[in-house]
């Protein structure tokens, strides 16, 4: 019986588009001596005391549910955290839910305070489970472009320009993927009192927060008056490198969390003991491995942007996250052709700034989260691949 | 820390010219820089560092707690200096705790480090006695941990 199955799926998962990272993904896959700088975490492997923890829970029998907000030692951690990095107070008894990676904090946010056919901006080039987790809670995405004359930053007045009457909610992620833009304070200033003045929710996704150099990171909830209409969305898989563990966090009001606590206890019920046991570890103990690696991705960041820059690439500083998101609109390819045909051409893999949303067009995503020797290998054959077009 | 160490310290096996490209300096600045280095002994040297297990069967090393007596005016240094030249030394640390230097001396073999403690080492006037102790296996050296972890083969070549 050959019938189509596919009548079962869902219409608004239907709809949802393929991230072209897959499809690269899995031409890529086949190039087993392709240098990517296509993946999105950090080359890094968790620092061991940290794996260590996962070990000894393990061994201490740590394999049951835990309370569907999170272990309680680790949202006291979490609370001690955020208080001493970012200046919030939140409560761990309701302020705070430990949660399956940012992902699953996006997701059970959006279900938790999205009605069907309310409005959610979001400013891109973003990271990609933005639009797609607006659709999948019934709403409808608003996009606002940044651009590399902001820095992409958060321009107020094209935030302003893209205000609709139907929205409720604004989704932040400074420092960004993939462009590493962010947040300055005089912008987020006027993006707070234009939140205040339209009544919008801030989900702020602040997962590369640590990653931030030149200036210190702050977080728009730490603004006077907004840490009642912000919920603040944090985890270790960046910082920390533990992506594969999913640890996440929202903190914010307690009705907030408590809605999103009943989206969380349902569909995921509580995030893995054995991870929460390695964030705990890592909250208390693992920063000066973070400064170890910022520092890394900092030397990284000015080699790979300088050499954009001189081999014809524009590239703007990144502020934050370890991507740099180049300019190839001077080689009169698109982003689509440019990195199939330097990947084809010179086994180089990057990510087509489209990815990320159409104003990412012209533009492409390089990760340096990899060690110097092939970051280099990489930048050279991109040049060669330059000079070949002429 | 000096950018350039910092950069010999985080990564390995990077030439000269690729430090300058990192650094955004002339591969001259670089070479300058480092012989600037170890002018100050701030680096001592550049060897590799071996798996333990190379050429293992033609050496043996042992860790030598060696318990001395301090000296009028000097302490522990004019010893500890004097021992540290013998070629078998290998390292040589003042301790604290229950004994005064901690030395790692390599040699042929079982037999020829004995020697080299009874007949040198434990003759030295000064010295009031050794523990000898033969390193078995290694488990991580000089911060390069030897179980191998280099790779993941199930991660993703491309991720958002």
């Amino acid at each position: 019986m050959n019938e189509d199955t596919s009548r079962f799926v869902a219409r608004h998962v239907q709809g949802l588009p393929c991230s072209g990272i897959r499809e690269f993904f899995s031409i890529v896959s086949k190039m087993p001596d392709a240098i990517s700088l296509g993946i999105g975490e950090p080359d890094f492997h968790t620092p061991w005391r940290i794996r260590e923890a996962a070990i000894f829970a393990l061994e201490r029998g740590k394999t049951s549910y835990t309370d569907n907000l999170g272990l309680i030692q680790l949202r006291r951690a979490i609370s001690d955290y955020v208080e001493e990095h970012f200046g919030l107070g939140y409560h761990p008894e309701n302020e705070i839910l430990v949660t399956t990676g940012v992902s699953e904090g996006l997701d059970a946010a959006l279900r938790a305070f999205i009605n069907p056919g309310d409005k959610a901006l979001y400013h891109e080039p973003c990271y990609v489970a933005y639009h797609p987790c607006i659709q999948l809670s019934h709403g409808l995405g608003v996009p606002v472009a940044t651009s590399a004359e902001d820095q992409f930053s958060l321009n107020p007045e094209t935030l302003a320009k893209a205000w609709q009457p139907g929205c409720k909610a604004l989704l932040l992620n400074f420092p960004t993927n993939p462009t590493g833009g962010v947040l300055e304070a005089d912008s987020m200033a006027s993006v707070a009192r234009f939140a205040e003045e339209k009544d919008l929710l801030i989900i702020s996704d602040e997962i590369y927060a640590e990653l931030s150099y030149g200036q210190k990171h702050r977080s728009i909830a730490a603004l006077p008056g907004m840490k009642e209409r912000v919920l603040f969305l944090h985890g270790v898989s960046k910082a920390f490198a533990m992506t594969g563990f999913r640890i996440g966090f929202a903190c914010g009001p307690a009705p907030l969390i408590e809605a999103m606590t009943s989206v969380h206890q349902y569909g995921m019920l509580c995030a893995p003991i054995v991870s929460q046991e390695a964030a705990l570890e890592a909250l208390r103990h693992g920063q000066e491995a973070v400064e170890s690696m910022r520092q890394q991705y900092l030397r990284r960041r000015d080699y790979i942007v300088r050499r954009f820059n001189e081999i014809g690439l524009p590239c703007h500083l990144p502020k934050g996250t370890f991507y740099a998101f180049p300019d190839i609109r001077s080689t009169g390819l698109s982003e689509e052709q440019f990195c199939h045909r330097l990947l084809k051409e010179q086994k180089v893999a990057v990510v087509p700034g489209t990815a990320f949303g159409p104003s990412g067009k012209g533009f492409v995503r390089a990760s340096f989260a990899t060690g110097y020797d092939l970051l280099i290998e990489a930048v050279s054959r991109i040049e060669q691949f330059l000079q070949n077009l002429g | 820390m000096n950018k350039l160490l910092k950069l010999l310290l985080e990564s390995e096996n990077l030439s000269t010219l690729q430090m300058a490209e990192i650094l955004g300096l002339e591969q001259a600045e670089v070479e300058s820089e480092l012989e600037k280095l170890k002018a100050e002994k701030v680096l001592l040297g550049w060897r590799p560092v071996l798996h333990p297990n190379v050429d293992a069967g033609n050496h043996v090393r042992a860790l030598i707690e060696v318990k001395i007596s301090p000296e009028r005016e000097g302490g522990f240094d004019r010893m500890g200096e004097r021992i540290s030249r013998f070629d078998e030394v290998e390292t040589c640390y003042l301790m604290s705790g229950g004994y005064d230097l901690l030395c790692v001396v390599k040699g042929a073999n079982l037999h020829d480090v004995a020697a080299f403690v009874s007949e040198k080492l434990a003759t030295i006037e000064g010295v009031l006695s050794t523990v000898t102790h033969f390193l078995l296996r290694a488990y991580k050296e000089q911060g390069y941990y030897l179980g191998g972890e280099r790779g993941d083969p199930d991660k993703p070549a491309i991720s958002p």
